[in-house]
């Protein structure tokens, strides 16, 4: 039995074991039971179902369908599964394929192959709801459970989109079916656990409790045929689906619920925190008596892992039973529960319309995880408006005309709550779209609500909403004149020759290219995770040469000769500080932005635990020196992640330094990062060479002698490439300026050399030539000191006596010590000289910053 | 150099090209009038003026550091998470956002934006160099293009940047040299006082500019220019001497004469300590010679208050009729004067503990300075000049 920490769920076998393996020793079984033990739900799931399974982030959970379920020899639950990917997993590239519009509900037929379809049962979330649908047609309505409702129009085979296969269609089709015949036979036996909690307190709680239930069944046949609106029809049926057990917990809510008064002011509410954005269910519980908050927030306690449907279902009817109490009707079966919407339909518009807010938007709240002090306050803000609320509501209500047209106004795609509050509450509910527009209660909520689902984008995305500055899109303005295109043979050469042109391949780095493509590759179709460290010095392709290796790759991955993989990077020096990469890792991941210690959790659970369907990542971390902290904690958790079983997770580390793991890692952080070392030489002259002209390849600009002769100073200093284009760079605009007077030519061996010359020239000789006539003879006097004294340093006072002298000897008049002070200064500010703070005056001690040499050099040939 | 930035900069409009370049000089050499100049020009040019050329400008001295220069930069580059001139989120969401607005652009499409890092040399002590790195890093890779414009006066320059950020850096450096003679100087000289030809009274202006030229050609004025420029070859200082002699010109005394010029520039060149010693008591002077004995005697080592006490003492002693006998506790204050005027300096921070009589001391005077300042002292009394002269400290 697995027991989770938070909501404590317990997973059992539901039946006996259909058939068992003796050789394997594994039994399968027709069904799992999901208990929660908080609120003591209980939730069967079939063969066939359609369920969401636990993924990388919070909010999305994986959609499949629950294809088999059997107990391996170890006592395992395992589940066999058959994938649905939504719109969020296909790589953005590939969305454009699809050429419309995707709702959030939509999902795809998951055909890549390469996914893990066996997953452990315990990670099996709850149960819900997938319509097959023709590409052509419309969503239908849907009037409840938005959230838990799902379509399906096309497959995915991870390279194009198909419609889907007429058996396939039909299959889903079929396991709908089957799924209502499910819900009945399930309702055998709830009976029996609604009678096994600890809810039986009063007979009228037992009776409500076990009513619903027969009751469930005709809904179904009663509704189809007393209402024939399509939303109807839906409605009912999904309260007849979901309604596995009935809550008798809720019952006893409701017993003490509040009166007519009450039912409005608890839809008000909802409504305002639907503004809000915070869907919860939980605004009920402010307004309630004390000891229904007590309960309500128990049951919510343990949210994601409760079946939700049943949640829902429940609210569902706890709402309509509010209403049924205001409409002062004893009525407690569901089915008179619709019944009543009906009704009061009819007679109670303004009632009616808080009902129907009230039980359509409810199911939409999936995860009420909301901190109940926010909820609290938005709540009382809300009904404080409650009065002119409902006038509102009226007024909507008669536009709209209760319940068919609701499920009108519900027909424009699925996004119909949205719908339906955007047009009475951002500009007739001034204060609870203040709420909404202060950016940071509404930024706190979505950091903290896992439940900010896809339903919350679309409506916050849309115009009406101010905009915060996190919703900003980072974009530079666009250039009114498109770029020109190179016009000459020179200019041509010189686009080519900028760092950032990305060349078709890399020359002379293919044996390393070949070393890392296999390390990563190896890894890739193991499945499994590891380090590897590239050192070279800046310049020697090395972030290049990876990046190489990760579009190769991602192009095979394509093909399908390799599984996919997650491609994330980070680079040290993008980040402000070495926590922050937890941050980004995330984000690139699963788009969830957080805190960095948060991040740091998260990313921890998620590269720990076994997850189905997650693609190897392979991460990048360049400059890896700067993510060194005093702990290291930030090194450690990189490179530890890799070495856990399930973590899949191949880093590709990239720094400068050879020997950093020994020099600045601890030695348990050195040994996680594993031997696996590579390092990038600097280029030599040939290989500069042959650089430069790969990427000159058909074009007619350099002279053969002149790369050449770049290519050998550049090795010679540093075999930095970037250093090695750019001259090449230079070279071309001044054989460009030169060129005007002559007709077209190519860079010659005169031009490279001027640029080299302007790039490697000390700048100090020329400086020192250029300095007045003052500051040539106090260079002058320092030298003399320092010849004087022996001792490469000394003080103003000491070179000033030089000065004084060596002017009487030029014949000049000697300067005051104020501005032998500023001539100091000056040739300090060029840092010719290195002085102290100058408080101390004639004491300051002047050092000089190149050697005695150049200036004598400099200060004689003039 | 004018020509080279303006072809580099127009590259970077038209062409969409990436570049970094670091204009390098001494102070006063003209590195942002050249750039200012470039800009303009480039204004001018037509297509250059469509691209919309934005150019969000920095000093090292504003943005002290990375975190509020980025904010300055996402304000002047107008981002859409700006809100009313202020930025808000925190600095790695900043860095994020900026990074990621600049990733998204490319050549072609988006518009170039020119960098102008004032006081270069002060981003380099910022940490890491993150804003550098990113910045250089974007005009070497295929993305917004942009143009890093570093302003700065060190010659070391490139020797503070980290070897990664040096790598990315284009090195394509601009010298400014003053490397001007002597006759050009005169020339800037004379381009500086003219008037302007829309200036509104004629007659004055024909008659200044020819004062001007006459002015030039007089001796005694191109003495005082030619001592100016054998100092400094900043243009400041000319601006500045020019100021102090132009601010003499009234009503009464229509144009500069040789003698204004000389005598701002003695104003310009006097020597500030010295001017301290002539507003000293006759006391806090024969102090200072006493301490200036005592620095000929024990070559520059420090003294204290005892030492100069005693010496000051001895003087009394041979000299009893030209000097009044102060008592110690009135020599002491005359001292702490000095200390407050700066003339003396502890050598390490008073303490307590430390008796203030014995605290070292050392003069930022220098001897020659004194006797300068004891030349023009009115009413010295005679005896205190000759133990300033005398060599030896007890005659």
């Amino acid at each position: 039995m697995n027991t989770r920490q938070q909501s404590k769920l317990i997973y059992s076998w539901y039946g006996k074991p259909l058939n068992s393996d003796r050789k394997l020793r594994t039994s399968q079984y027709k069904g799992i039971l999901i208990t929660s033990e908080s609120s003591k739900t209980e939730t069967c799931i079939q063969l066939g179902d359609f369920i969401l399974v636990e993924g990388m982030n919070a909010d999305q959970p994986y959609v499949a369908q629950l294809v088999d379920l059997y107990e391996d020899g170890a006592q395992h639950k395992r589940a066999v599964v058959q994938w649905f990917c939504r719109l969020e997993e296909i790589p953005q590239n590939k969305r454009k394929l699809l050429k419309r519009e995707i709702p959030a509900q939509e999902v795809f037929f998951d055909q890549v192959l390469g996914y893990d379809t066996d997953i452990a049962a315990e990670t099996i979330i709850k149960s819900i709801m997938v319509l097959p649908l023709h590409l052509g047609e419309e969503l239908p309505i849907i009037t409840l459970n938005k959230e838990q409702t799902f379509y399906v129009r096309q497959s995915w085979d991870g390279k194009c989109f198909k419609v889907l296969s007429p058996d396939t269609f039909s299959k889903l089709k079929e396991a709908n079916k089957k799924r209502g015949v499910i819900t009945n036979s399930s309702k055998a036996f709830t009976p029996s656990d609604i009678l096994t909690p600890v809810k039986k307190e009063t007979e009228s709680v037992v009776r409500s409790a076990t009513k619903p239930k027969n009751a469930d069944m005709e809904i179904e046949s009663k509704h189809s045929t007393s209402k024939s609106s399509l939303a109807k029809e839906r409605h009912s049926q999904r309260v007849a689906n979901n309604d596995i057990k009935t809550p008798t917990a809720r019952k006893k809510l409701e017993l003490n619920s509040p009166t007519r008064s009450k039912a409005k002011l608890l839809g008000c509410e909802v409504l305002g925190l639907l503004d809000d954005d915070c869907d919860a269910i939980a605004p009920l519980e402010p307004s309630a008596p004390k000891r229904k908050v007590k309960f309500t927030g128990e049951i919510l306690g343990s949210p994601p892992k409760i079946p939700c449907s049943n949640d829902k279902s429940k609210q569902t009817s706890e709402t309509a039973e509010h209403c049924q109490r205001s409409s002062d009707t004893m009525r407690l079966s569901p089915y008179t529960k619709v019944k009543d919407f009906h009704e009061k339909d009819r007679n109670l518009d303004e009632e009616d319309d808080d009902i129907l807010l009230v039980g359509y938007q409810k199911p939409s709240s999936q995860m009420p995880v909301l901190t109940p002090r926010s909820r609290r306050t938005c709540a009382q803000k809300t009904s404080a408006l409650i009065a002119e609320q409902i006038s509102m509501l009226d007024q909507e209500d008669f536009s709209a005309g209760s319940d068919s047209s609701y499920s009108s106004s519900s027909e424009e795609e699925e996004d119909d709550d949205d719908d339906d509050d955007e047009p009475c509450t951002p500009e007739k509910n001034p204060k609870s779209s203040k709420i909404f527009s202060t950016p940071k209660s509404s930024r706190k909520s979505t950091l903290h609500t896992p439940a900010k689902t896809l339903k919350k984008t679309p409506s916050q995305g849309t115009p009406r909403t101010p905009r915060t500055p996190r919703n900003a899109t980072p974009e530079i303005p666009r250039r009114v004149q498109a770029a020109q295109e190179p016009a000459s043979v020179l200019e041509e050469a010189r686009l080519r020759l900028h760092v950032s042109a990305i060349p078709e391949s890399l020359p002379c780095r293919e044996e390393e290219f070949q070393d890392i493509y296999n390390f990563v590759e190896s890894k890739l179709i193991d499945g499994t995770g590891g380090c590897m460290y590239i050192s070279g010095v800046p310049g020697t392709g090395k972030t290049a040469t990876v990046h190489e290796v990760i579009r190769c790759l991602q192009q095979a991955a394509e093909n399908e000769e390799l599984p996919p993989f997650q491609f994330v990077e980070i680079n040290g020096m993008k980040l402000t500080d070495p926590h922050q990469a937890y941050v980004q890792i995330l984000e690139f991941l699963t788009g969830q932005k957080v805190t960095a210690t948060h991040a740091a959790v998260l990313l921890a659970k998620l590269f720990s635990t076994p997850g189905p369907k997650r693609k190897t990542t392979v991460l990048i971390v360049d400059e890896l020196d700067l993510l060194w902290t005093r702990k290291q904690n930030v090194m450690y958790n990189l490179f530890d992640w890799p070495t856990q079983k399930h973590s899949k997770l191949i880093i590709l580390a990239i720094a400068n330094t050879m020997d950093l793991p020994e020099r600045i890692m601890m030695n348990r952080v050195a040994s996680r990062l594993g031997l696996t070392r590579m390092s990038f030489q600097p280029y030599t002259y040939k290989q500069l060479q042959q650089i430069v002209s790969s990427r000159l390849k058909g074009v007619k600009a350099f002279e053969e002698d002149a790369v050449q002769l770049v290519s050998r100073k550049v090795a010679a200093l540093s075999g930095d490439a970037r250093r090695c284009l750019d001259i090449c760079r230079r070279a071309t605009e001044i054989c460009e300026s030169a060129r005007q007077k002559r007709a077209p030519e190519i860079v010659r061996m005169a031009h490279v050399t001027e640029a080299i010359d302007e790039m490697f020239s000390s700048p100090y000789v020329s400086a020192i030539r250029n300095a007045s006539l003052h500051e040539q003879i106090f260079l002058k006097a320092i030298l003399a000191e320092f010849r004087r004294a022996g001792v490469e340093e000394a003080t103003v006072q000491q070179i000033y006596h030089h000065y004084v002298a060596l002017c009487r000897v030029e014949g000049l008049q000697s300067p005051t010590v104020s501005e032998i002070m500023a001539i100091c200064s000056r040739l300090g500010a060029c840092r010719l000289l290195l002085v102290e703070a100058s408080n101390k005056y004639l004491h300051m001690r002047v050092r000089l910053n190149l050697s005695q040499d150049d200036v004598i050099y400099a200060l004689r040939e003039e | 150099q004018h020509r080279h930035l303006l072809e580099l900069l127009k590259r970077t409009t038209v062409h969409g090209e990436s570049n970094s370049a670091l204009i390098i000089g001494p102070r006063g050499s003209g590195k942002t009038t050249l750039l200012n100049h470039v800009l303009k020009d480039l204004r001018e040019m037509e297509q250059v003026r469509e691209n919309l050329l934005e150019d969000p400008f920095l000093s090292g001295l504003l943005q002290t550091n990375d975190k509020v220069a980025l904010k300055e930069i996402t304000r002047q580059l107008q981002l859409e998470n700006v809100v009313g001139d202020k930025v808000f989120g925190s600095f790695a969401e900043n860095l994020a956002f900026l990074l990621e607005a600049l990733r998204k652009g490319d050549r072609s499409s988006s518009c170039p934006i020119l960098f102008v890092l004032d006081e270069f040399d002060l981003f380099v002590h910022h940490k890491n160099q993150t804003l550098l790195y990113n910045l250089f890093d974007i005009s070497q890779s295929a993305q917004t293009p942009v143009t890093v414009i570093g302003l700065t006066c060190r010659q070391d320059i490139l020797e503070l940047l980290e070897k990664r950020v040096k790598s990315r850096f284009s090195h394509r450096q601009i010298y400014l040299m003053n490397s001007f003679d002597f006759k050009q100087y005169i020339k800037i000289f004379k381009k500086q006082l003219y008037l302007p030809a829309e200036f509104p009274d004629e007659s004055f202006a024909q008659k200044w500019n020819n004062n001007v030229q006459h002015l030039s050609e007089d001796k005694t004025v191109q003495d005082v220019l030619q001592n100016l420029f054998h100092h400094t070859k900043d243009l400041r200082s000319l601006h500045l001497l020019l100021m102090l002699a132009s601010s003499a010109v009234t009503v009464h005394h229509p144009l500069l004469t040789a003698a204004d010029l000389q005598e701002a520039s003695r104003q310009h060149s006097t020597d500030s300590k010295a001017n301290i010693v002539h507003g000293l008591s006759v006391l806090e002077i024969c102090l200072i010679i006493a301490m200036k004995h005592l620095n000929e005697v024990y070559d520059g080592e420090p003294f204290n208050f005892q030492m100069v006490y005693n010496e000051f003492q001895k003087f009394i002693q041979r000299k009893a009729h030209s000097m009044y006998n102060f008592e110690k506790p009135v020599v002491m204050k005359a001292f702490e004067h000095l200390l407050q005027l700066e003339l003396v300096q502890p050598l390490e921070r008073p303490s307590a503990r430390a008796q203030r009589e014995f605290l070292l001391m050392k003069l930022l005077l220098d001897s020659s300075q004194i006797m300068d300042a004891l030349q023009v002292y009115p009413n010295c009394p005679t005896d205190v000049k000759q133990w300033a002269a005398s060599s030896l400290s007890w005659l």
